[in-house]
């Protein structure tokens, strides 16, 4: 006879239960898929952060294509330089909304409310975005690698960065841009969502308790 | 603002406590509707400009398309490689310990972090290559180069550079006669080398058969000229914006336009150590950035500037506010 899942206070006894547990109590099914939002949660602003990534998305899907055949396909193919053109119209999107999302979010304050977190680990996205997309331009295997590698290692060099990651390595770059850089990315990005469902958007500064109307579609 | 009454806009009004659950009215929300969509719109949006603008791709430059277009800069950056006074030969960490490197206030973390990718220019780019080389007056030169006293080889090396830089234009082949030793010959070698292709795959290999590490070869080729001119003539210069800028009208990469904008302005611009001064700059800037939230002031700015009027008016127009 196997050992019951549960205590006789029904509380749970395996690792896997009690962090099934803290997950559905920390973000319910219906805070992750949520089917409403606060009234508040109406303007063009807050586009920004799903299209950001929806081209995050997008980056990562021509970039697993450009993988399929190797650094050098699209040098010398049309199919391959026109997903290398997607892959780098896919980043010049994603930081342009990004950095629209991120003003956008200071201006509202969005910390407030336990939500100093959300706030740290979104700059941290744009930080991890701006060394991936780094990575990416050292390993273009053109003059702009070749340029931007020579030149960027003095900055690096400087305050002895440098001398762990070395931009005139290809080898480095390639494997840091294909699988450290984005895991990393992929990683804080998924954390700083996960928050944004379990705290909810930021109501607005100066709105006032029970406004005691609704709105039409609202609920 | 919109005449629409509410509780809320009478005086006296509470503020809503963020941290608190949402007790106020809700909106249909489709959260996988929403992803859906943008997914379409951006994907749309980013294969159109991937259609109609491209992107650049230049090719290389080659260590042969240098010795043939610039001979003269090529034979000089070689000469400079032997007396040591090439960029990478007098760099320091983490390449050598030829220099101090850069320092931020008394932090020298360049030189802290240590010689962990060493590089000894004048035998790896020069004097190695030139071993494969079959011609038996580079050998004989060679010989003559190794035989010497390290001394012998620096004194050869100098005169030779001083040499071409008071030569007209300076030109290696019109430098007066003087005590050289080997290093002309050994530098024409190299020339020679480096014209037929050869060089390329010497430094790149390195002698192994796989390799992807290429920091030899972009050494040799920033320590030239060759490079930076054509760095500058696609405005791509450190003084001209150039860390955001790409080669054509193509977008660079503009997230990285307060970094470069440190090095157009007094101090760092006229600054030897600009590199760690911007760095440790820019590391200050970036945590607090990180810290906004934390910081007095900084984190009050969006409550004194109300922008986020803008952002709600709609909510604001409907329920009122606190200010209302």
């Amino acid at each position: 006879m196997s050992a019951p899942a549960t205590s006789h206070r029904g509380a749970p006894v395996t690792l896997t239960g009690r962090v099934r547990q803290r997950w559905l109590e920390k973000l319910p099914p219906e805070k992750l898929l949520p089917e409403e939002q606060p009234a508040y949660v109406a303007s063009w602003i807050y586009v920004f952060g799903v299209a950001t990534i929806a081209a995050l998305a997008w980056v990562l899907l021509s970039g697993v294509v450009l993988t399929l055949e190797g650094p050098a396909w699209y040098h010398v193919s049309v199919v391959g330089h026109f997903f290398n053109s997607l892959h780098l119209w896919g980043v010049e999107l994603f930081f342009f909304f990004m950095v629209i999302h991120l003003w956008g979010k200071f201006w509202m304050a969005a910390w407030r409310g336990r939500r100093r977190l959300t706030w740290v680990t979104g700059v941290v996205a744009f930080l991890a975005s701006i060394g991936t997309a780094f990575t990416g331009y050292l390993m273009q295997t053109n003059f702009d690698s070749q340029w931007i590698s020579t030149q960027a290692k003095d900055g690096l060099n400087s305050v002895g960065i440098g001398a762990w990651f070395n931009v005139l390595d290809l080898g480095q770059v390639m494997l840091l841009h294909v699988v450290t850089a984005p895991l990393a990315l992929g990683v804080i990005t998924v954390w700083h969502v996960l928050l944004v469902r379990r705290r909810g958007v930021v109501p607005p500064l100066e709105a006032a308790e029970s406004t005691g109307t609704t709105m039409e579609g609202e609920k | 603002m919109s005449t629409t009454s509410s509780t809320a806009r009478r005086g006296g009004a509470r503020p809503v406590d963020p941290a608190a659950p949402w007790a106020g009215p809700n909106r249909r929300y489709d959260i996988i509707k929403e992803g859906l969509v943008a997914l379409l719109v951006v994907g749309l949006l980013a294969i159109g400009l991937a259609a109609v603008f491209s992107s650049p791709d230049d090719k290389s430059v080659t260590l042969a398309q240098w010795a043939k277009a610039d001979p003269a800069d090529f034979v000089t950056t070689a000469t400079m490689e032997l007396d040591g006074t090439s960029t990478s030969a007098s760099y320091g960490a983490p390449y050598n310990t030829n220099g101090d490197g850069a320092s931020l206030g008394p932090l020298k973390l360049q030189k802290w972090a240590g010689v962990r990718v060493p590089v000894n220019s004048a035998q790896q780019m020069v004097v190695d290559p030139l071993k494969t080389s079959v011609d038996p007056a580079v050998q004989t030169a060679l010989a003559t180069w190794q035989a010497a006293s390290a001394d012998q080889q620096l004194k050869w090396a100098t005169n030779y550079d001083t040499a071409i830089s008071k030569a007209p234009g300076n030109d290696p082949t019109k430098v007066s006669s003087g005590d050289y030793g080997p290093v002309p010959a050994m530098t024409a070698g190299l020339l020679e080398l480096a014209k037929t292709g050869a060089l390329d795959g010497i430094l790149a290999t390195g002698g192994a058969f796989y390799q992807t590490n290429y920091t030899v070869s972009l050494l040799f080729l920033a320590d030239g000229g060759y490079l930076g001119a054509l760095g500058d003539a696609n405005h791509l210069g450190g003084d001209q914006w150039g860390m955001m800028n790409e080669m054509g009208s193509w977008p660079g990469q503009a997230w990285l336009w307060l970094y470069t904008f440190w090095y157009q302005v007094p101090p760092f611009s006229s600054s030897g150590n600009a590199d760690a001064l911007v760095w440790g700059l820019m590391m200050l800037l970036t945590l607090g950035l990180v810290l906004v939230p934390f910081i007095p002031g900084v984190r009050d700015l969006p409550r004194l500037i109300p922008i986020h009027r803008l952002v709600w008016r709609d909510y604001y127009s409907r329920y009122g506010s606190t200010r209302s």
